[in-house]
């Protein structure tokens, strides 16, 4: 071995093999529910799954799933057959693949396993309401939906209030449909696995704080997967320890996820999930790290308003005040407290044609960041999984155009 | 004809409320129907429904990407142009995941004037929802009472309830006179009406709504019985081109609509004893839903099948503004639906204003000449 791969070989994270297991037998255990008797809820990926955890259903993510269809580059053959049904080429990329998929049991695991309730959490769009109503007439399944009003600027009395009556109507909804109680200990015992998973993946996130960082948020984006799917288990806690373990190993030996880190980045917005190793690799080459990102710190973002002792009462105010359910305003002083925590020195948008309320707005973020901060902006327009919309080579200019100006601006 | 003066202030609506404000009514600006307007006018306020410049956008472009709605950008460009510095305040809704990001939008640029946010329940169909829906009512009633500086008793809510429903019963009563007697009333000016209806001062609307009702009621025995041609509108859209008048000029005749700037808007009387706000939050929750909100799973195909039937429409239209995302997710569900009960649908997604070009029409006159 040269010492070029021997380098490669120290960079990679050895958790991915074990994240990978964990995946693989997740699908697998959902994949074959029917034959073990368990349940199967589909479940929005912003959506309250530790009540799905204490009742032993097995919760699936057509986002999670989405996202692999995007990574597989099946994101366009899916989305054409949605069109073909009659939806818009302009809705959500997630949405039209996991609706074509459904009807073919395509994409790379040959769909996800057919569910026995859909539980649809609006507190990340108004789309999912959409999407879970056409599934649920598709699989003629019951549907819960938790209604969590939008906070533009406050979170109001009000609206705690029918939060928190709805998880008691939520809690009814699951007993009706897996005809069992609901165990109110199991419940706070999967609430502080919750809390304490949820605590290591911002620990994780966190070691992008030391210089060179010890991962990107590419990385990020891949070991994303278990705080969303398996969140309240003590698979997740363990896992996110083991990989907290290494961070913090390649912190103390200093090894830096890109070569000679010279700028910090930070990401907003979903991934281009077929572009991820591209764009990583794109930016590495211009000594770029993508210290931290505004979307795998969304499953950790609430901590703030989670008590551990009493998840139940806290999840209302917990769900609903998530960074896509708030207003503009405060979705840029967070985009800058994270530009001061991670000492970013840069901002990269994807502007995702897909997802309109994550985008619309970031004009205006970018501007207040700017103004607050001096910190520049590349915009990238894309999507998350529909390829026809990204142009590459309009793309690499200006990501070539921006860490030019950005190699001037710190020589200058 | 008789809607010249609706017309003069639909092709003015901002030059209307400047003359309102003058005249010293309060003027406060809304975007969509799940707006109370009966809240707004017992607070002596004039409400004035937003549905976007008709003139160019050259503002709206920095703050919006390009895959937003037409109205949303046209809101938006009225805003920052200056245009809606006739507003006393603004009111969004939660509807659509793009009026929540233009209420930000909104908030952070345009200055002046109050702004409040209706964050009202997605869903419509649960006890708590109903509780938490009248709620937000009776706090945007105290918003807009500090707001204004007002004080509304129960007695103006009351006046106001009767106010929107006369309007509702009027316009209803229009809406079959033209079913009966389609060559009585040009699509375009039920168009006009539709959109003068948002705009122009209450009382005036009620006048000109008597008025054409008189007028026009006289014979009104004939029905029109189910027909090939006979088109339906449906989609909803929350702002509306004359499309009335396109469908009129391919060959069809338009027997109804479903817009929410039209057919929906006079669905579901208040009731009219009892506590006012909680019989405009029943009617929001008995009204068929917008997209937007949820109530059941086969609310609105129900809806639009039996309209159809009523109607005795033979094929339906359905019209939405390009990127609108909750009509795009209902309509492909929508047309197997209508197909079922042997009624043939179009879809064409336009902007608002119609871009110019044939290509809308070509298509309306090939499914016309399909209808045959
Ligand atoms: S990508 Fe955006 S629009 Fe699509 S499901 Fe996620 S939050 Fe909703
Ligand atoms: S037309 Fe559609 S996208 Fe536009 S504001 Fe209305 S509901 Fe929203």
């Amino acid at each position: 071995m040269n010492a070029r791969t021997d380098e490669k070989e120290r960079k990679k994270i050895k958790a991915v093999k074990k994240m990978k297991e964990i995946m693989t037998f997740y699908y697998i255990d959902a994949k074959t529910a029917s034959e073990t008797g368990k349940k199967v809820a589909w479940i929005t990926s912003g959506g309250p799954v530790e009540p799905l955890i204490a009742m032993d259903v097995i919760p699936v993510y057509p986002e999670n799933h989405g996202a692999m269809i995007g990574a597989a580059k099946m994101g366009v053959e899916l989305c054409e057959k949605a069109e073909a049904m009659g939806y818009s080429g302009d809705l959500c990329s997630y949405a039209r693949s996991d609706i074509a998929c459904a009807t073919v049991n395509g994409g790379p695991i040959g769909g996800l396993p057919r569910p026995d309730m859909l539980v649809c959490c609006n507190n990340i769009c108004g789309t999912v309401l959409k999407w879970y109503e056409i599934q649920a007439r598709y699989f003629n399944c019951p549907l819960f939906i938790l209604d969590t009003p939008f906070c533009h600027t406050s979170f109001s009395a009000e609206a705690k209030r029918y939060v928190r009556r709805q998880i008691d109507e939520y809690i009814t909804f699951l007993e009706d449909v897996c005809k069992k109680p609901f165990d109110r200990d199991r419940m706070a015992e999967v609430g502080r696995l919750s809390i304490e998973g949820q605590r290591l993946w911002q620990a994780v996130l966190d070691t992008t704080i030391n210089r060179p960082a010890p991962m990107t948020a590419f990385d990020a984006f891949f070991h994303l997967a278990l705080i969303v799917t398996l969140r309240g288990t003590q698979q997740a806690v363990d896992y996110y320890r083991l990989l907290l373990d290494e961070m913090n190993e390649r912190v103390r030996e200093g090894v830096g996820a890109v070569d000679e880190e010279k700028y910090r980045l930070l990401w907003d917005n979903l991934p281009i999930w077929y572009r991820t190793k591209w764009l990583s690799d794109k930016f590495a080459a211009h000594g770029a790290c993508l210290v931290a990102d505004t979307y795998t710190s969304a499953w950790c973002s609430s901590l703030k308003y989670m008590n551990e002792d009493d998840f139940l009462e806290s999840m209302a105010e917990g769900y609903t005040r998530i960074y896509l359910n708030i207003g503009v305003d405060e979705m840029a002083r967070t985009v800058i407290a994270m530009i001061d925590k991670y000492g970013a020195d840069g901002l990269v948008m994807h502007s995702n044609r897909s997802c309109k309320p994550y985008s619309l707005g970031q004009y205006d973020i970018r501007s207040i960041v700017e103004r607050e901060r001096g910190v520049p902006t590349l915009i990238i327009e894309a999507d998350m999984c529909d390829e026809r919309n990204f142009a590459e080579a309009q793309i690499e200019g200006r990501i070539d155009a921006f860490m030019e100006m950005m190699a001037a601006k710190g020589s200058a | 004809m008789k809607f010249d003066r609706l017309k003069e202030i639909v092709e003015d609506p901002w030059g209307t409320l400047g003359e309102m404000k003058e005249r010293g009514k309060k003027v406060v600006g809304y975007a969509c129907s799940y707006v109370p307007e009966e809240l707004i006018i017992a607070a002596g306020a004039h409400p004035a429904r937003l549905t976007g410049t008709r003139e160019g956008i050259r503002l709206a472009d920095g703050h919006l990407q390009s895959y937003c709605c037409s109205l949303v950008r046209g809101i938006l460009e009225d805003g920052l142009s200056g245009r809606g510095a006739v507003l006393d305040g603004v009111v969004f809704p939660h509807t659509c995941d793009s009026i929540q990001r233009l209420s930000d939008i909104w908030r952070l640029n345009v200055k002046g004037g109050f702004h409040l946010d209706l964050v009202l329940p997605v869903k419509l169909d649960t006890d708590s929802a109903r509780d938490y829906l009248v709620d937000v009512l009776k706090r945007f009633l105290s918003d807009l009472e500090r707001a204004l500086g007002v004080e509304v008793s129960e007695a103006d809510l009351r006046a106001s309830c009767l106010l929107t429903n006369e309007i509702r019963r009027l316009l209803h009563e229009l809406y079959m006179i033209r079913w009966r007697r389609p060559e009585l009333l040009a699509g375009a000016d039920l168009h006009l009406l539709n959109r003068a209806v948002g705009i122009a001062d209450r009382n005036l609307i009620v006048e000109t709504l008597r008025e054409a009702v008189a007028d026009l009621g006289a014979d009104g025995a004939r029905e029109t019985t189910k027909g090939n041609k006979n088109i339906l509108l449906a989609g909803g859209m929350c702002s509306t081109p004359d499309i009335f008048n396109l469908v009129a000029e391919a060959g069809g005749r338009v027997v109804w609509d479903d817009f929410c700037n039209g057919g929906r808007m006079f669905l579901e009387p208040l009731r009219l004893d009892g506590d006012p706000i909680a019989a405009v939050a029943d009617r929001f929750l008995s009204r068929v839903v917008c997209p937007c909100k949820h109530r059941g799973l086969t609310d609105r195909a129900n809806h639009l099948k039996a309209l159809a039937t009523e109607r005795g429409a033979g094929a339906v239209v359905f019209v939405h503004l390009k990127y609108c995302d909750p009509h795009a997710f209902d309509f492909p569900y929508l047309k197997a639906e209508l197909e079922k009960t042997g009624i043939p649908s179009l879809l064409l997604e336009v902007e608002d204003p119609l871009p110019p070009g044939a290509q809308i029409r070509t298509r309306l006159e090939a499914f016309l000449e399909m209808l045959d």
